[in-house]
């Protein structure tokens, strides 16, 4: 693998992390508990989504074979999605939807920090814009989290039932391949491994706090940078992608 | 040949798409102008955040200006280094702010009790009071958080701290 094959596939990844993540999150819109709420999400999704634009549209300048973000985003299918399947799973309620947000909060926080120090420019620039937006989300889901945790007998149950649910997701994060190793020695990704005890720790800290318990050892799932995914995925991109593959000389 | 200055006084006429009260230059989006002769310029946009809708309509607002002022090869580019901070609104700026409506930040983002929430009470825009209490972190627009006077019970935007 060459190292220009390698960053392709690196960007691509935390491109497609990104927006899915965020048509995700859309699905909340107009559907939020309350409106202040329903704002903060979409808000949050935009975020998101700008972030996975930028390195989707780097991504495909990296490629250099005349795809575009819109291309990479619309006319792939789910086998060729490398996105993390934490980013995928269904919403469901609104605990379970702070307690994954709070979870990839807390990774991409350590992740987009590191990555400023990139020695490729582009990646610790869209890394800088990142982090900031990424301190506003992680604040509100990590007291989400804590509200859900220490609210009601209700809402507890149903945060921990959605830790119990999604924990088994977490391991990717820390996966490192071949691209990854390529990159590491060049100064350009992220070494996950060096942020791994920090994340556990923070997470440990906040479920503490909201009188959560982490699942027994679980078998951690994985295969999403692999385009292995849960059923989830396809459903998302077939509402996702259905205008630009019905009509796809559609303007914007 | 024009100069940058004249460049960014024609670009002082655009108004932000979403808070018209303040130009695209004075919110900091304009980052930097190179003039390659008469007709030829390269103008470098930062977004205020990574997803903001407004871009576009920045985009085409610039390229519309450079047309009609004569420049034929205009070429645009998008940068994310430094990233956009608050610190770049002037303090004239945060001054047509508050008169429009929206309380401008009151920190600087080298001050990091925005992030703990033990920031300094927000001004109301309306009636000055600082009694006024945070609804939601997060407002109208990304750049927005919404706050609530608690004596003229007047809901208000707050451009927050980034």
């Amino acid at each position: 693998m060459t190292t220009q094959e390698a960053l392709f596939k690196y960007t691509l990844r935390l491109g497609d992390c990104s927006i899915i993540l965020a048509q995700r999150l859309c699905e909340w819109t107009s559907k939020g508990p309350f409106l202040e709420e329903d704002l903060a999400l979409t808000n949050i999704a935009l975020d998101i989504f700008g972030r996975g634009k930028s390195l989707l549209e780097y991504a495909a300048r990296i490629e250099g074979k005349g795809r575009t973000e819109d291309t990479l985003a619309f006319f792939r299918s789910d086998r060729q999605f490398t996105n993390y399947l934490i980013c995928e799973q269904e919403n469901g309620d609104y605990a379970k939807t702070m307690i994954r947000q709070a979870m990839v909060d807390c990774f991409d926080l350590l992740l987009y920090s590191e990555l400023t120090k990139s020695k490729d420019e582009t990646l610790a620039g869209i890394a800088a814009k990142s982090v900031k937006e990424i301190t506003y989300h992680k604040r509100h889901s990590f007291s989400w989290t804590d509200r859900f945790g220490n609210g009601t007998e209700e809402s507890r149950t149903r945060a921990q039932k959605a830790l119990n649910e999604l924990w088994r997701f977490t391991g990717e994060f820390f996966e490192v391949e071949e691209a990854d190793e390529i990159l590491i020695k060049e100064g350009v990704a992220v070494d996950v491994k060096s942020f791994q005890n920090k994340w556990e720790t923070e997470l440990h800290a906040l479920f503490e706090k909201a009188n959560l318990t982490l699942p027994e050892t679980v078998f951690m799932q994985t295969g999403g940078r692999k385009g292995i995914h849960t059923e989830h995925l396809a459903y998302l991109l077939a509402e996702m992608q259905a205008l630009p593959r019905m009509y796809p000389d559609a303007k914007w | 040949m024009k100069n940058s200055a004249y460049i960014y006084k024609l670009l002082s006429e655009i108004p932000d798409p979403e808070i018209p009260v303040i130009s695209i230059v004075e919110l900091g989006v304009v980052r930097e102008v190179s003039i390659a002769g008469d007709t030829s310029i390269e103008v470098k946009l930062t977004p205020t955040y990574s997803g903001c809708p407004a871009m576009k309509q920045m985009e085409d607002d610039v390229r519309k200006k450079l047309k009609e002022d004569g420049f034929e090869e205009i070429k645009l580019s998008i940068v994310y280094n430094p990233p956009w901070t608050t610190d770049w609104l002037s303090a004239e700026a945060k001054l047509k702010l508050q008169k429009y409506g929206i309380a401008p930040p009151e920190e600087s983002t080298t001050d990091k009790s925005f992030l703990t929430g033990k920031h300094k009470s927000i001004t109301c825009p309306r009636c000055k009071s600082k009694n006024t209490v945070m609804i939601s972190q997060f407002g109208s627009t990304a750049c927005k958080a919404l706050y609530q006077c608690k004596d003229c019970l007047e809901a208000f935007d707050y451009f927050k701290c980034i």
